[in-house]
């Protein structure tokens, strides 16, 4: 599709084990070869549950390459720390956007969309679209 | 009360003072904070409160911001980076937007400060998504500003009656909400806190008039 810098997904959950496992199942599904690039930002700096700016900002940093960042995030305080950093305007990368998306299927689509070249728009669009999917 | 004149100039000192009241405030109220939340939260209100204004502290310390307006930027920023709950965000957002409502200037008259809380609570209810009767910080904070106008003490007043008005409502925002009904009969811990802080400032301004 594009030889272009990719999008780069950032992962935020309550809980650390859940953001590296979603990554690595993310990345798994995402099939061989290089993924874009995607990082977690769950639980506390000292490894409890709840949500560190501090990682969401490492964690942007980390996966900036320049062509927008998507951030999926679980629920609660991970939604409004997002938001905020987001009004803030000077934390995270230019780019950023939260992507409104079920946390697994919509990581999966996105670095799936990211990988393949998608554009923000693009990974975003199939992140969202994970709602659709019905399990019934 | 004399605090009632809206003219009353508050400095850099007053905001200082009134983040210092805060913070002793969630200390010595901590354990409450946290047993409030442990009925229909997870329990960690208390900590994450004292863990985000003991920081606040910290930066206050280090810093000397230039104003009013830049005293609550820079301690709303340090409670986004450091309370690790959604009370993080709200209450980050809160001082924040105050702050940059009350703009540059080195002091600025009660009257100001009531149009920049109300814009600040504004923000909280857009960044949640609630309103008044959710059993949230909103139900303490909006009767405190409209009461702000009259005076501090009426201010503080009101936020504690909204505080204990949220034990008979069902929660609708927040993890509080997965409870349904069973959230109807505990205090809201976020309202609690909100109530801190509006008697802080109702404290601070008592102590400097």
């Amino acid at each position: 599709m594009s030889i272009e810098a990719p999008v780069g997904i950032v992962l935020v959950s309550h809980s650390g084990p859940v953001a590296v496992a979603v990554a690595a199942l993310a990345q798994g599904l995402a099939g061989g070869g290089a993924t874009a690039p995607v990082a977690a930002a769950g639980g506390t700096p000292d490894g409890g549950l709840g949500t560190s700016s501090e990682l969401i900002v490492a964690a942007a940093a980390e996966v900036d390459r320049g062509a927008g960042i998507a951030i999926l995030v679980d629920l609660g305080s991970a939604v409004l720390t997002v938001k905020s950093l987001l009004a803030e305007g000077d934390e995270l990368p230019e780019g950023a956007r939260l992507v409104d998306a079920p946390f697994v299927e919509g990581a999966v689509a996105a670095l799936v969309t990211a990988s393949a070249g998608g554009d923000l728009d693009a990974v975003a669009a199939a992140a969202a679209e994970a709602y659709q999917y019905r399990k019934e | 009360m004399t605090d009632q004149n809206p003219g009353r100039m508050l400095d850099t000192g007053f905001f200082r003072g009134w983040l210092t009241a805060a913070a002793a405030a969630v200390e010595r109220e901590a354990d409450r904070l946290t047993e409030l939340d442990s009925a229909i939260g997870d329990a960690d209100h208390g900590s994450n409160m004292q863990r985000g204004f003991r920081a606040v502290m910290t930066v206050l310390e280090k810093e000397q911001p230039a104003g009013p307006g830049a005293v609550l930027i820079l301690a709303g920023r340090q409670l986004i980076s450091t309370v690790g709950g959604a009370s993080g965000p709200l209450y980050g957002t809160l001082l924040r937007r105050t702050g940059k409502a009350l703009g540059d200037a080195t002091e600025v008259t009660s009257a100001q400060l009531t149009e920049a809380l109300r814009t600040g609570v504004a923000a909280v209810a857009q960044l949640g998504g609630a309103k008044a009767g959710d059993k949230t910080m909103l139900d303490a904070l909006e009767p405190a500003v409209e009461a702000l106008g009259t005076s501090f003490a009426a201010a503080a007043e009101a936020a504690d009656q909204g505080a204990l008005a949220t034990v008979p409502l069902q929660a609708r925002k927040g993890r509080a909400s997965y409870l349904g009904e069973r959230s109807i009969g505990h205090q809201d811990p976020g309202a609690t806190s909100s109530a801190l802080l509006i008697g802080a400032l109702a404290q601070t301004a008592g102590a400097t008039e």
